[in-house]
């Protein structure tokens, strides 16, 4: 087994308190991995310790060679200008970013791809609709055909199945699969239960402590799942220095 | 009849000529920027920055009177400074970037009519805020001209960093680190195109002609490229109209075009198929699918 992420006594956080603390483990290459817990466990904060995006506070993420633009990220509520004047075709084309770079021309092969992933997140028409005039679950499946053109080693999708529908999350599971059988890596950040039973193999329970981590069956267990569910929430504004 | 109303000013006075290609250009070039600036929300940093300008160009006239080179140095640097600091401590504290910039625009307004007062007169700081688009001469045409050749192929070379940036600024953070860069490439286009306008309509009604027609254009297309379009062309049209009002009407020039451009947005506001007024209050029937 091939290492994807190592994390080494990881802890991620904000102001020094710890959001995600003493993570240890490794994500292996090719991994379709769940990170299941309540709000406020630290999921997105792992998420963004691992594309780059936040420091740790102690330890260490190893991400095995991996450069920022080999990961594909997509964040919770992407941070997107739906007002800004942009349709589907563009926004999804800047997938291609690596391949064109900042002056690259988009041939008809690049368009081709295009219009291919947008076919494959079921969006076929909607080309030139500007991207105000989407709905919530229309404007998922125009990131994901984004994240199809970015052709990265490991993707990591923090709740992506949040707010849309079950046809839509079926639809987009479909591709998390295939990327799986890519054999790419996928990281997820996931609530339904059942459906990380039913297609993740892999899980960590996190709460702020990780609680398990390893197969969906062995993880997903009503003990584990009551121990996440205690777990505080707040920062202590009074905690003292962490010993470990 | 329409030849003597609206050809003639400009086939018989030079100083109108020169106007008329000052404020093409100036169109050409801020336009865009504009554009832009009202995309990222920062409408009101245009204004912003016009005052900021104000102290350098100011102390250039304090050290060689009123030379071309050394006001738009000045000002060039005076703007590029305010917009740095603001940026810098935007990044480097809990201060959002207009807080910021508020507060360093006013410190470089106050300098810079400080700066005017000690040595200028009145007319001169009426100079400074209001510009004399009809007292071009050919240095200055020549400065507006570049600013906005350099303007447009400038945004040409940073649209899709500049683009991306507006719309998903975390996304071309993990695929590029191009964002910073074109951040302040445009920035020093804003000021750039400030530092032209402000020869010729002057600080206060320079980014009149930036952000008039910009945020005339968004009641037009919801297409980027055809919004740049508009804008241009909605700024070109307030430079003629404008010069033929002050014209004919005799009234200062400088304003004249800003309430040209003015007049265009208002019109646009109303009229605009895309959210105008007049759409909003006589809805069509609805569609079918």
């Amino acid at each position: 087994m091939t290492a994807q992420l190592h994390f080494h006594n990881l802890t991620l956080g904000y102001d020094r308190h710890p959001a995600v603390h003493h993570l240890d483990g490794t994500v292996p290459r090719g991994a379709l991995m769940a990170v299941v817990g309540p709000n406020g466990a630290g999921k997105s904060t792992l998420f963004k310790g691992i594309v780059g995006a936040l420091a740790p506070l102690a330890g260490r993420i190893d991400r095995c060679g991996l450069a920022t633009r080999d990961i594909a990220y997509l964040p919770q509520a992407a941070e997107l200008d739906r007002s800004f004047p942009i349709n589907v075709y563009d926004l999804v084309a800047m997938g291609l970013w690596r391949r064109t770079g900042l002056f690259g021309g988009v041939g008809a092969k690049e368009r081709d791809r295009i219009h291919h992933a947008i076919a494959a997140v079921g969006l076929t028409g909607f080309e030139t609709r500007p991207i105000g005039s989407l709905s919530g679950g229309q404007m998922q499946r125009v990131l994901f055909a984004r994240l199809l053109l970015q052709d990265a080693r490991l993707i990591v999708l923090d709740e992506p199945f949040t707010a849309v529908d079950s046809r839509t999350a079926a639809d987009l599971l479909d591709l998390v699969r295939r990327w799986h059988a890519e054999s790419r890596t996928v990281v997820a950040a996931l609530h339904d239960i059942e459906l990380v039973r039913a297609n993740f193999p892999n899980v960590l329970l996190l709460a702020r402590e990780p609680v398990a981590w390893g197969a969906a069956a062995e993880v997903l267990t009503a003990d584990n799942l009551a121990k996440a569910r205690h777990m505080c929430e707040a920062f202590d504004e009074a905690a003292v220095e962490c010993a470990a | 009849m329409l030849y003597a109303s609206l050809i003639a000013p400009f086939a018989e006075f030079e100083f109108m000529r020169r106007a008329l290609v000052g404020s093409f250009a100036l169109a050409l070039g801020a336009g865009p920027v504009g554009v832009f600036l009202m995309l990222r929300r920062m409408s009101l940093m245009g204004d912003a920055m016009s005052h900021a300008i104000l102290p350098g160009a100011a102390a250039g006239f304090l050290l060689s009177g009123l030379s071309l080179f050394a006001m738009t140095a000045g000002g060039l640097i005076a703007g590029l400074v305010v917009a740095v600091l603001a940026g810098l401590v935007a990044r480097a504290t809990e201060l959002k970037e207009d807080a910021s910039l508020a507060a360093f625009f006013l410190l470089s307004l106050a300098v810079g009519v400080v700066i005017v007062s000690m040595r200028g007169t009145n007319v001169d700081l009426l100079h400074f805020l209001f510009g004399s688009v009809l007292a071009l001469d050919d240095a200055t045409l020549v400065l507006i001209a570049a600013i906005a050749s350099l303007s447009l192929v400038v945004l040409a070379l940073i649209w899709r960093p500049l683009v991306l940036e507006c719309v998903d600024p975390n996304f071309l953070r993990s695929v590029s680190r191009a964002g910073a860069p074109a951040h302040i490439a445009f920035l020093v286009l804003v000021v750039m195109n400030l530092v032209g306008g402000f020869h010729a309509l002057g600080t206060l009604l320079a980014v009149g002609l930036m952000m008039l027609p910009a945020t005339a254009a968004r009641f037009w297309t919801r297409d980027i490229t055809a919004m740049i379009a508009v804008a241009v062309a909605l700024g070109i049209a307030s430079g003629f109209a404008g010069l033929l009002l002050s014209f004919h009407a005799g009234l200062p020039a400088g304003p004249a075009i800003i309430l040209t451009a003015g007049i265009f947005y208002v019109g646009s506001l109303a009229f605009g198929p895309v959210g105008g007024l007049a759409r909003r209050l006589v809805p069509r029937r609805h569609l079918e699918a």
